[in-house]
């Protein structure tokens, strides 16, 4: 705890002491309000540590070449808002397929289309989750302070490794440009998690090859002495394509356990007031914050009352609103959306107890008080 | 018995590849591995990238570090493994549609920067995965099957579009004149910065069949017939040049490469540490 630096930051410089704090070695990207700060502030810092960062000509390009580096062995990431986060889509499928690991921030704006670029807004939870096309394992974590975006890209990075996958940070532009006082922890205090690297012969190695029950390929770096051939075609554990339906089948399966297999291990969650609540409001991001303050407002007022608050978004944290559901009579949900995780929560309740929504869609952040007097329109 | 080049530099366990019979793009991959073992490089240390199409299967085939890609998207993904790991020499191949429809920007991007990559276009004029659909380098007046009525689009010189964007070697060659196409790719992964080697392919299938153009021997002879050194063509007048276009070296020059441009901020700020 000694070697703790404190400091008064914004969500997305406290995004990249996190990014540099887990190895980030390689930063690709374009800038685009609200996540330019993080370009920025990679720019500065990367080459200080023997990194690298490169503006590309776009932010298919940002995503192609962060891909590209992590594919030499480097951890590497890439930033962008809305529209930018549209087009890295194909290659975010890419990366999934080919199982290199990367981090993705998105700083959410105002949309659709160029909407309101620097205003908040919560509208990429679902193309997060199915922006690109087919079927892939998406990781999304959201932060609702400075602090934890330093620690959720840490834990952004970890994942990528772990799980050899690109990994989703769902910023918003509430706590993407908020300053608020940040502890560093010493690097010694800090968990890192490095990519599974092979230890055979070269000619042995099957690039995508995994035994037993085992998910996650071994991966060698481009440059390492493992020659392989990496594709976003239908492959086998060779790496090269194949039109065979069965090994397509096998594939998509084991990418998909992946992540749904191990839920437990990457779900993360917040409750608060929870023990004898009979209404719940679930809330993320930044907007949790005003969740969090109508809810003590409500405790004020004598109302039973308490928050849920998703921490990882994707995979959702089915079994824990299940559990909810069975035990409060409402859960509202809030979001700066028009009811996007409101439906996942339907989804998953089924009918278990009443979901309702509060949202916004023009560009300001929802208050307490509004929230609040959602709470007493439900009870 | 396939020839030692093959087997020392190819996945004997790949082959046969998937290209049609007469396409020319089998001569224009085993150009660049002939240049890849003439210049006697590590395999390891050799990064082929690529995006879609016919032409973009060809790093699926060769014994390298092996990349295919997001089509238009192999320059992109290159500059990402070239700029984290300089050492490699990173090759990328590309067909005319890939590298200057969907791609030109990051063609003339990575051009622009300077970046150590040689880029091979293998351009037989057409889009062929797809199945015959014009591409930018399709001639004016020529038949696509997006284009029945003849393209009325005017086609990129892709030389041109890479020299105008700032490639230090630029060359020209076809899948009939290997000799000299070895030499370019030669020179080009020798050459310290971006450079960019448009390779005359052929399409029989597509755009041979639509455009009458004959079958893949006379697709060859075509080029035989109608390609002029550029050199030769300074000493030729506008008519002897109507109806040929022009092969040889347009660019070879010098100019600060990337990612030593990038080493020499990271060295100045350890020292100022
Ligand atoms: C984003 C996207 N758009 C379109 C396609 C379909 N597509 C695949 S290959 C190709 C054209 C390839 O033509 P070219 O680069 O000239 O290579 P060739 O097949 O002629 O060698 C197209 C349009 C695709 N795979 N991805
Ligand atoms: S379609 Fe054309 S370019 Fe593709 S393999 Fe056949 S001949 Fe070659």
């Amino acid at each position: 705890m000694k070697n703790n630096v404190v400091k008064l930051m914004q969500g997305n410089e406290a995004c990249v002491e996190g990014a540099i704090a887990a190895g980030m070695t390689f930063y690709g990207g374009y800038p685009i309000t609200p996540s330019t700060e993080v370009a920025e502030g990679s720019a500065e810092k990367l080459p200080r540590v023997g990194g690298k960062f490169i503006q590309m000509e776009d932010e298919i390009a940002g995503m192609a070449a962060t891909i590209g580096a992590a594919l030499t062995g480097a951890k590497a990431m890439t930033a962008t808002s809305g529209p930018g986060f549209s087009l890295k889509q194909e290659n975010i499928g890419y990366a999934a397929m080919a199982e290199a690991p990367c981090v993705i921030v998105n700083v959410q704006r105002h949309g659709p289309s160029t909407g309101l670029p620097t205003s908040p807004s919560q509208g990429d939870v679902m193309q997060a989750k199915w922006g690109t096309h087919g079927d892939h394992p998406v990781i999304a974590l959201s932060p609702s302070s400075v602090k934890e975006t330093f620690d959720l890209t840490v834990r952004c990075f970890n994942l990528a490794e772990k799980y050899r996958t690109p990994v989703i940070l769902l910023l918003d532009e509430i706590v993407g440009h908020m300053r608020e006082k940040i502890e560093i922890p010493s690097a010694d205090d800090i968990e890192i998690i490095d990519r599974k690297k092979p230890t055979c012969a070269p000619e042995d190695y099957l690039a995508y090859g995994v035994e037993g029950d085992e998910l996650v390929p071994a991966m060698a770096g481009f440059g390492d002495g493992y020659r392989y051939h990496v594709t976003g075609l239908v492959h086998d554990e060779t790496g090269f394509p194949t039109n065979s339906t069965e090994v397509a089948q096998t594939l998509i399966t084991r990418l998909m356990d992946k992540v749904e297999k191990n839920v437990d291990d990457i779900v993360e969650y917040e409750e608060f007031m929870l023990e004898d609540a009979e209404l719940v409001v679930l809330g993320y991001g930044g907007n949790a914050r005003a969740v969090k303050a109508a809810v003590r407002k409500a405790r004020e007022e004598g109302l039973k009352v308490g928050m849920f608050r998703p921490i990882t978004i994707w995979p959702f944290p089915e079994k824990q609103v299940i559990e909810l559901a069975n035990k409060v009579d409402n859960i509202i949900v809030s979001e700066l959306n028009y009811g996007q995780i409101a439906l996942e929560v339907e989804r998953v309740v089924k009918g278990a107890t009443k979901v309702s929504h509060i949202g916004k869609i023009n560009g300001e952040i929802l208050t307490p008080d509004e929230i609040l007097a959602k709470i007493k329109e439900v009870l | 018995m396939s020839s030692q080049l093959i087997q020392d530099t190819f996945r004997m366990n790949k082959l046969p590849h998937i290209w049609c019979p007469g396409c020319g793009h089998g001569i224009l991959m085993r150009g660049i591995a002939q240049a890849i073992q003439n210049l006697g490089l590590d395999k390891d240390k050799v990064c082929v990238v690529s995006g879609i199409g016919c032409s973009s299967r060809a790093p699926g085939y060769m014994d390298f570090n092996t990349l295919h890609t997001t089509h238009g998207r192999a320059l992109a993904f290159a500059t990402g493994v070239k700029l984290a790991r300089p050492e490699l020499t990173v090759i990328v191949i590309t067909g005319d549609g890939d590298a200057s429809a969907i791609g030109g920007n990051h063609l003339i991007h990575a051009a622009r920067r300077n970046i150590d990559i040689t880029t091979i276009v293998f351009n037989n004029n057409i889009y062929g995965m797809t199945g015959g659909q014009y591409s930018p380098a399709t001639p004016t007046g020529d038949l696509g099957t997006t284009a029945p009525y003849g393209n009325i689009d005017r086609p990129f010189d892709i030389c041109n579009l890479g020299a105008a964007a700032g490639a230090t070697y630029v060359a020209r060659s076809t899948a009939y004149h290997v000799n000299p196409l070895i030499k370019y790719i030669q020179k080009g992964i020798e050459n310290k910065g971006f450079s960019l080697i448009e390779g005359i392919s052929s399409c029989p299938t597509y755009y041979g069949r639509k455009n009458k153009k004959g079958d893949s021997v006379n697709m060859l002879k075509w080029q035989k017939d109608h390609a002029v050194d550029v050199k030769r063509a300074e000493k030729l007048t506008e008519e002897q040049l109507e109806g040929k276009f022009l092969i040889g070296e347009f660019v070879s020059t010098t100019s600060p490469e990337y990612t030593e441009e990038y080493q020499k901020i990271i060295d100045r700020l350890s020292k100022e540490r």
